[in-house]
């Protein structure tokens, strides 16, 4: 059974289709790439299946059960996390609380046990701490714990809203462009992350314009275009798809698939 | 809890303690009466933190939640229950101490509602109104609870000018004292001033440790989180709408807790309580405080409520009191207290540095 099963998904904004009846499947333990032009709707996709935006048709199932409409907070509890094409950190506060943040779904304690301070309030609180820290230190980021987020370099705060969306335990990781912004080499140390997170058993959906990092990473990439789902299968598949090539990718891309 | 985290709480224990100090040396044991009066009003502004500061969100019905918490305990405590006195559920009542038999005015025997029981009933209409009024206007996006709270300040100020058993202009006097446990007793005796100053001060204390706690857990990190970026708290798994609203009934029910207090102690309560100019006060007085720190919130508001209750401002109040915030606003956003903080941390660095140079000079 597939994770993420995308059925006849449509938004409209106004007399703009942004995604246009699109279908599609996510299988477990993949990572699968959406490319497609800038306003080919990967973006409206992505807050469509995270609950920000509505679909006005079709079903989204997650792991079997229907969960379009639903609220973005229940769909986070139900195991689908995400990163934003800016970083969306909150900038007033620091890093570590930041992805003690992304803990928020996983953790119990309301509001009159955390006035009170149980000794239960504070052994979460402390598990909560512990698991924000596994993250960063996953990711990288464990010596900028008291740093304001605000005061990173964008590179940065790309890594620790990834920390942060990992920190809410997610079964499937929806990255949106996680790549732009950055420099070569943390382009390839990104890519390497994204591995390491499907490794431990967390399916990713990525949305990305770096046709190397996608090509190189990818299990299955999927290609949009006006909304709709163009084309579909394994990176060398797309590649040769002479309808991907005609309508979207064009000529540099021949040259990349050739070199 | 470590030693940084104590200063703060020692620095207003010694002033509490201070200020009591010298006015009994000064032979001005009155002054407390105000103050009080002032300590209780602003556990309505640090309540109001928890919402504006917090939550993102602007409250102008304050002042009706502190008039609610106050006309109840005032009406429950004064009014005549003796009709009912026969029925077998006023019985019932009276064995659960929320009845209880006293003499009124004219020494005739009637049966009114124990302190306790008014202050839980205070209570529970509180959460609920708020909740009504909360649960609509924080499903949306935006200053509709400003808009929704005014109006319901408005209709509360009405609503007790046209009510004669709530007194109508005159209000409710007469409210008894409430005898929180033996040896404490809210009331308005001139030799209970002291006791009652610091039953307030440890009221607003024990409610500053409180959100402090709160602010530094993780129902904390998500309020600051949404206040940043709602979208992002929501993905984040933070039910947004729902901690506003939790956020704002507690806010709501710390004013009626102040307001209760305050009624026992002044002995009576009157509309003005409910007035919008008291709701925008208040909200303004946050402000004033820096929104987010809650120990410079408590000593702005205190101060300024206490010399405007002691009329030092005379017939200019409003105009004084504005200024007031204005200058406070335009000189130190944050409130006044993260400056002088700021300033005591440089001065004090300075001296070790000096002191540094001295050694390596030895």
């Amino acid at each position: 059974m597939a994770l993420l099963d995308v059925q006849n998904v449509h938004r409209a904004f106004g007399g703009v289709v942004a995604v246009n009846r699109a279908s599609f499947q996510v299988e477990p333990g993949k990572i699968k790439s959406i490319i497609g032009p800038n306003g080919a709707g990967k973006t409206t996709l992505f807050n469509i299946i995270s609950g920000v935006l509505a679909s006005e048709s079709g079903r989204i199932l997650f792991k079997g059960k229907n969960i379009r409409g639903r609220r973005p907070y229940r769909i986070a509890e139900a195991g689908i996390s995400r990163t934003f094409q800016n970083p969306s950190l909150f900038l007033q506060m620091s890093v570590l609380e930041n992805v003690m943040v992304g803990r928020h779904a996983r953790s119990r304690c309301g509001f009159a046990s955390c006035c009170l301070s149980w000794p239960w309030q504070r052994r979460e609180e402390r598990a909560i701490r512990e698991a924000a820290l596994a993250e960063m230190a996953f990711v990288g980021v464990e010596a900028e714990g008291h740093a304001p987020a605000g005061s990173l370099a964008f590179g940065r705060r790309r890594m620790i809203e990834l920390a942060r969306a990992l920190a809410t335990e997610p079964e499937l990781l929806l990255l949106d462009e996680p790549a732009s912004g950055l420099n070569t080499r943390e382009t390839d140390d990104l890519g390497e992350l994204i591995r390491r997170i499907r490794d431990r058993g967390i399916t990713v959906l990525l949305v990305e314009h770096d046709m190397a990092l996608v090509m190189d990473i990818s299990d299955e990439i999927l290609v949009l275009h006006n909304g709709a789902v163009l084309a579909e299968g394994a990176p060398a598949e797309v590649q040769n798809d002479p309808r991907v090539i005609s309508v979207y990718l064009g000529e540099d891309f021949q040259h990349a698939a050739a070199g | 809890m470590n030693w940084k985290s104590v200063i703060p709480v020692a620095i207003l224990l010694a002033t509490i303690i201070a200020v009591q100090g010298v006015t009994h040396a000064l032979d001005k044991d009155y002054y407390l009466t105000q103050l009080t009066m002032a300590v209780y009003y602003s556990m309505v502004v640090i309540a109001l933190c928890l919402v504006m500061g917090y939550a993102g969100q602007v409250s102008l019905g304050h002042g009706a939640f502190f008039a609610v918490g106050g006309y109840t305990t005032a009406f429950l405590t004064t009014h005549s229950f003796s009709p009912y006195e026969g029925t077998v559920w006023a019985g019932w009542l009276k064995q659960a101490h929320v009845f209880i038999l006293k003499d009124d005015l004219f020494g005739n025997p009637i049966m009114t509602v124990t302190p306790w029981a008014a202050f839980t009933v205070a209570l529970a209409l509180t959460a609920l109104v708020a909740c009504l009024i909360g649960y609509p206007a924080l499903r949306l996006t935006g200053h509709y609870l400003a808009m929704a709270t005014l109006g319901f300040g408005l209709i509360v100020y009405k609503i007790i000018l046209g009510t004669s058993w709530l007194g109508a202009a005159d209000g409710i006097t007469n409210v008894p004292s409430w005898t929180l446990v033996k040896g404490l007793t809210v009331c308005g005796k001139r030799d209970a001033r002291i006791e009652n100053y610091y039953i307030a001060c440890g009221l607003v204390l024990l409610l500053i440790l409180l959100l402090r706690n709160l602010l530094r857990s993780r129902v904390g990190r998500a309020l600051q989180a949404m206040h940043d970026r709602e979208t992002a708290a929501n993905t984040m798994g933070i039910n947004t709408s729902a901690i506003k609203l939790k956020a704002f009934v507690l806010s709501a029910m710390v004013s009626a807790v102040a307001g209760v207090f305050f009624t026992h102690y002044t002995g009576g309560i009157g509309p003005s309580e409910a007035g919008a100019l008291k709701s925008v006060r208040y909200v303004a007085l946050t402000a004033a405080g820096g929104m987010t720190n809650l120990w410079s919130v408590a000593a702005v508001s205190t101060t300024i409520n206490f010399l405007s209750l002691r009329d030092f401002f005379g017939s200019y109040d409003n105009a004084v009191f504005g200024g007031l915030l204005i200058i406070i606003i335009s000189v130190s956003p944050e409130g006044p207290l993260k400056p002088l903080g700021h300033w005591i941390r440089r001065v004090s660095q300075g001296r070790a540095a000096a002191k540094g140079v001295d050694h390596g000079a030895a």
